[in-house]
């Protein structure tokens, strides 16, 4: 399921609500990324996260069933935030569920991995001193994410 | 042709929206870069660098070479930094 909004989200909450659903889900495995107060050495303050409304869901969705296609989940969560957050405010949730543990494990850090390369959202960080910077794509990301391919 | 740019393509750009009378010659997705470079200023420099602009033709990534066809919108962004 993809969720994409405004609002802050729980992420123990949602945990609790993917591993109460059926006795059959022996792992869950989750990861939360969060607004963090430094980029490249620089503090940052505050950070906007923009999207393409509609692309954005599509693309999720895809990536999602990708998931689902080479793993064998229970149950698959994805919750990403749009707009302005502060410092230390959960910014994604990925949560996976499987009967054993490395189908929720790998899914999730290849949700993550395929997640920060094709869903359409761009950061702009507001730094200590006001100025504000579109973050960069990163080598590492798109090394993350081209490890998954067949 | 609705167009849309996000990220610092907008703001560069200086709006989110546009809707283009396209020339007939104008059939593939590289060829609309060029005819919107052609037009000069904001575009010209905000879409120089062709390794940075990613596209999406209804909401699908697309190389330079597809086909506009009948595509309702196209948009143009940076590469993404979600996540």
């Amino acid at each position: 399921m993809v969720i994409v909004q405004q609002e802050i989200f729980d992420s123990g909450a949602v945990i609790a609500d993917v591993a109460g659903q059926s006795t059959d889900i022996g792992a869950v495995v989750s990861f939360t990324g969060y607004v963090r107060d430094f980029n490249d050495g620089s503090p940052v303050k505050s950070l906007t996260l923009e999207h393409y409304p509609g692309m954005t869901e599509k693309q999720l969705e895809k990536i999602e069933q990708e998931a689902r296609s080479r793993w064998k989940l229970t149950d698959c969560r994805i919750i990403h935030r749009f707009g302005t957050m502060e410092l230390g405010e959960p910014i994604v949730l990925v949560v996976t569920a499987s009967a054993h543990r490395q189908d929720a494990f790998e899914a999730a850090a290849f949700l993550m991995d395929w997640l920060k390369t094709k869903a359409p959202f761009w950061k702009l960080e507001e730094t200590a001193q006001g100025e504000r910077n579109w973050v960069k794509e990163r080598q590492s990301d798109l090394d993350a994410a081209n490890k998954w391919k067949d | 042709m609705k167009i849309l740019y996000f990220a610092w393509l907008r703001a560069q750009i200086g709006m989110a929206e546009d809707t283009v009378d396209l020339p007939k010659e104008v059939t593939t997705v590289d060829q609309l870069l060029e005819f919107l470079i052609s037009r000069g200023e904001p575009y010209s420099s905000a879409l120089a660098d062709r390794n940075v602009i990613r596209v999406a033709l209804d909401q699908e990534y697309v190389k330079g070479d597809a086909a506009l066809k009948d595509a309702k919108e196209v948009a143009f962004f940076p590469p993404v930094t979600g996540g």
